[in-house]
């Protein structure tokens, strides 16, 4: 006698609630997905009539309301070359010593905890701390190298786990094949570990940097500076910076041309999403050419 | 071949020692901040009595440092954008991680990421132009600066956290359970459910209580939105008024403050407790791994 | 003329895994010399012991001595960076380098400091003639080496253990995925590298170490049990134990 599986009813139902649940979870993302493009089309629209040559290339007047943002954009930039200066080396040597040096045992863990405890200070702590050490105990003042090694811790515990990541994700065998061939450890990762984990590393800094330089609360009190009439000139200076000046624009300053404020949001995405796009293409671009 | 000549050994012994002392740098750090943060924050408790601490009114000028109110702001903006991005966030990951197409996911993940990217002055900023006015219409509003409209940007960005580190625990699924469970007869949907949501669980659960973490700590955002407001929440209705949060307190009044004075302690007294409330969430994340793993283990072997 | 003297070698892993429990064998120079035996009777670990590969495995204890051309390589004082260039080591599962075929084989020569275009060219040339692999990639020396199929890329494999000229070659189970007429080839590359080198090997099966052995040692749960020419082990074995294994019996 031939024993039916389901009853083609029951079988029916099941799948029309199985297409219905999809559906919904489909509806969330697409809800969680569609804000995104529709904030950065909506800032796009508003704020390219304000980009201009002198907007971009010169500085504000008339108590910001007109002329351009050079000084915030040039700010920005030093921060984040100066947080990339102090996060990179460290960062990158952290992920070697745990991926490649230490065997686990307590200390590791530690060091593991500590990371993401990092990770999970809010920014404003971050700026109060760089403002206590950086600022008045190492007497560095209101600078580019106070926010840079503010930003810089903060941007560790990122640079940190995804090396780390990238190192682990080279086969082990790898490193067999050099040491029987005569390498020493420095050698194996020198000659094969770090370039092949280099893209990934690579991809974790520039997302790294890419948070550092959106972030507002940590230089807010140990770099940022209101106004300045010209570009900083060394590493002791003050600067403006894009999301300090857009803050600013934007809840300080009375009869402030809306234009203005969604050019300089404009400017901001920009440079931000850039390194996004920058990072993702060297990831796909990295997994299509592995030798592995 | 005659031995060559190689590394000398001592240029080996400076890089490992170099490379160790990167190694322990995060600890040092951590260490360096909660230290400072207490040697600034903690005389705060010689000042300031107790009481008067945890009072209900902020009013620095006149020497009322009630932390309560700014407390109960945090929380209040944190739980609603829980209850707005923990849903959210988990299904956005399954839907990525389970149910949509190749095609599909290779489009989400990276609009996800592009999410989380997003500087908060810039979700901040949106929600000052666009949102609030838009509250205030819609739901009738006195001002559109409130404890909600901060939470719906918060929760924008707790998403991208939750969401990434979701869909990777759910990714580590082994194939095997899937298989197993639809060779049993299983649909997809009760796979999803029965099955693999519950072998990520503790990887699910690391992720919500990131996305929390991110959305207490969040500073620019709340700054701009939530009316800066320093009054104890008491009531659901104190969802759509104006509140203040920690973060926001500390951004916005540390310019102003003298340095050593009372109300510059204080800032430093939140800023410990911001320390170890992301310091507990950290821990308990951390031992639900550890006890999920070990659970895991010991059934597996 | 010995060439390796290993005497009352023991040796325990942190999981008690493959341990070698007082091993003394010798191995001749210019031979090859076959270790064979079921799983997990320590012939890998003997291997990883000589060119000290063991020392990044979690090792508890070892004590005896292995004596290279009469010297005690495990000797804490010994020069291990040195050692591993005078012996040679082919894994089972061929890993090339993440390189073009030219840089797989330069790649020893590099680390030990050699620049000298000439010398890597010359070791490029002889270790792929060596290897019987030298006609097939010729044109192709700078092409990525994973493009190669699996017996080319295991040959490779024996070409770069060469590139340095070492004295001796360890080989654990080489052919074990490759086609029988790869296996074939390395087999007979194998007996032409013999006149010059000395060769310990680790076949992936009976028949195998049949075909090739001068010598070979039958181990068993981390012991020897017995050693005697190729000749004579597989048609006449002393031990009982060796016999059941041969026939089958178990394994």
């Amino acid at each position: 006698m031939l024993i039916r599986i389901t009853a083609p009813k029951r079988q029916r139902a099941r799948h029309l609630a199985q297409r219905l649940g999809f559906s919904v979870l489909g509806l969330i993302a697409i809800g969680t997905v569609a804000p995104i493009l529709l904030v950065v089309v909506y800032i796009a629209i508003q704020g390219t009539p304000a980009i201009s040559l002198e907007f971009l290339a010169g500085f504000p007047s008339n108590g910001m309301r007109s002329g351009g943002i050079l000084p915030a954009i040039v700010g920005t930039f030093y921060l984040t070359v100066g947080t990339a200066i102090f996060s990179v080396p460290l960062g990158i040597g952290a992920a070697i010593y745990l991926s490649e040096y230490a065997a686990e045992s307590r200390w590791t863990r530690m060091i593991r905890i500590a990371i993401i405890n990092l990770a999970g200070i809010p920014s404003v702590v971050y700026g109060l701390f760089g403002l206590g050490i950086f600022v008045i105990f190492l007497q560095f003042g209101t600078s580019i190298l106070a926010g840079s090694l503010t930003l810089a811790i903060m941007t560790l515990p990122v640079i940190i786990s995804t090396a780390e990541e990238a190192l682990r994700a080279v086969p082990q065998a790898f490193r067999v094949v050099s040491i029987s061939l005569g390498a020493t450890r420095w050698q194996t990762i020198r000659r094969i570990v770090l370039p092949q984990a280099l893209p990934g590393i690579l991809t974790g800094i520039i997302l790294g940097l890419e948070r550092a330089a959106g972030e507002t609360a940590p230089i807010l009190f140990t770099v940022a500076a209101f106004f300045l009439p010209r570009l900083p000139r060394s590493p002791f200076d003050a600067t403006m910076a894009l999301p300090y000046h857009l803050f600013v624009i934007a809840t300080q300053v009375p009869g402030m041309p809306i234009q203005i404020q969604y050019g300089t949001a404009l400017v901001l995405l920009v440079f931000v999403l850039s390194m996004n796009i920058i990072a993702t293409v060297i990831r796909s671009r990295a997994r299509a050419r592995r030798q592995w | 071949m005659k031995i060559m000549k190689s590394t000398p050994a001592w240029i080996e012994i400076i890089i490992a020692s170099l490379i160790k002392t990167c190694g322990y740098s995060a600890i040092v750090f951590v260490g360096m901040i909660f230290f400072f943060l207490l040697s600034e924050g903690l005389p705060t408790l010689a000042k300031v009595p107790l009481q008067t601490l945890v009072s209900t009114r902020w009013y620095p000028i006149e020497g009322y440092f009630g932390i309560t109110p700014l407390l109960g702001g945090s929380l209040v903006v944190t739980l609603g954008a829980t209850l707005v991005g923990v849903p959210v966030g988990l299904g956005t990951a399954i839907f990525i991680a389970e149910v949509a197409p190749r095609w599909a996911r290779e489009l989400l993940k990276p609009l996800v990421e592009v999410l989380g990217g997003l500087p908060s002055v810039v979700l901040g900023f949106l929600g000052i132009l666009i949102l609030s006015p838009f509250l205030r219409q819609f739901l009738d509003l006195p001002t559109g600066l409130t404890a909600f409209t901060g939470s719906l940007l918060l929760a924008g960005i707790a998403i991208p956290t939750i969401v990434s580190v979701a869909e990777d625990a759910l990714d580590a699924v082994p194939r095997s359970y899937r298989d197993a469970a639809l060779a049993l007869g299983a649909t997809e949907w009760q796979t999803i459910w029965l099955v693999t949501l519950p072998a990520a669980r503790s990887g699910v659960l690391t992720a919500v209580m990131l996305g929390i973490g991110r959305a207490i700590g969040e500073t620019m955002t709340v700054m701009m939105v939530t009316g800066n407001a320093p009054v104890l929440p008491t009531s659901i209705s104190a969802l759509f008024s104006p509140i203040r949060t920690m973060t926001a307190t500390i951004a916005a009044e540390m310019g102003e403050v003298a340095t050593g004075s009372a109300h510059y302690q204080v800032l430093f007294f939140i800023g410990i407790v911001l320390f170890m409330i992301s310091l507990a969430i950290n821990v308990i994340a951390s031992a639900v791994v550890f006890r999920q793993r070990r659970r895991s283990e010991r059934i597996l072997s | 003329m010995n060439k390796i003297q290993i005497e009352h070698l023991s040796l325990t892993y942190s999981d008690g895994k493959e341990s070698l429990k007082d091993v003394s064998l010798d191995i001749p120079a210019n031979a090859i010399s076959v270790l064979f035996g079921p799983a997990g009777g320590g012939k890998s670990t003997l291997l990883r012991t000589i060119n000290r590969l063991n020392d990044l495995a979690d090792v508890v204890s070892i004590s005896g001595r292995v004596l290279l051309d009469g010297e005690d390589i495990l000797d804490a004082k010994t020069d291990v960076i040195a050692l591993r260039r005078r012996i040679g080591m082919v894994f089972a599962r061929p890993v090339v380098l993440p390189m073009t075929i030219r840089q797989n084989l330069t790649y020893s020569l590099e680390l030990a400091g050699e620049r000298r275009m000439s010398r890597l060219e010359e070791a490029t040339v002889r270790s792929l003639e060596q290897a019987a692999l030298w006609d097939e990639v010729k044109d192709r020396l700078d092409e990525p080496a994973v493009a190669l199929s699996g017996g080319q890329q295991q040959r490779l494999c024996l070409a770069r253990s060469l590139a340095l000229e070492p004295e001796v070659i360890l080989l654990d189970e080489p052919t074990s995925g490759l086609d029988p007429i790869s296996t074939g080839k390395v087999e007979s590359t194998l007996q032409k590298l013999k006149e010059q080198y000395t060769i310990i090997l680790v076949p992936h099966s009976i028949q195998q170490a049949a075909r090739i052995a001068d010598h070979a040692a039958f181990f068993l749960q981390g012991e020897l049990i017995e050693y005697a020419p190729g000749k004579t082990i597989f048609t006449t074995p002393s031990d009982q134990r060796t016999q059941d294994y041969i026939e089958g019996r178990f394994g």
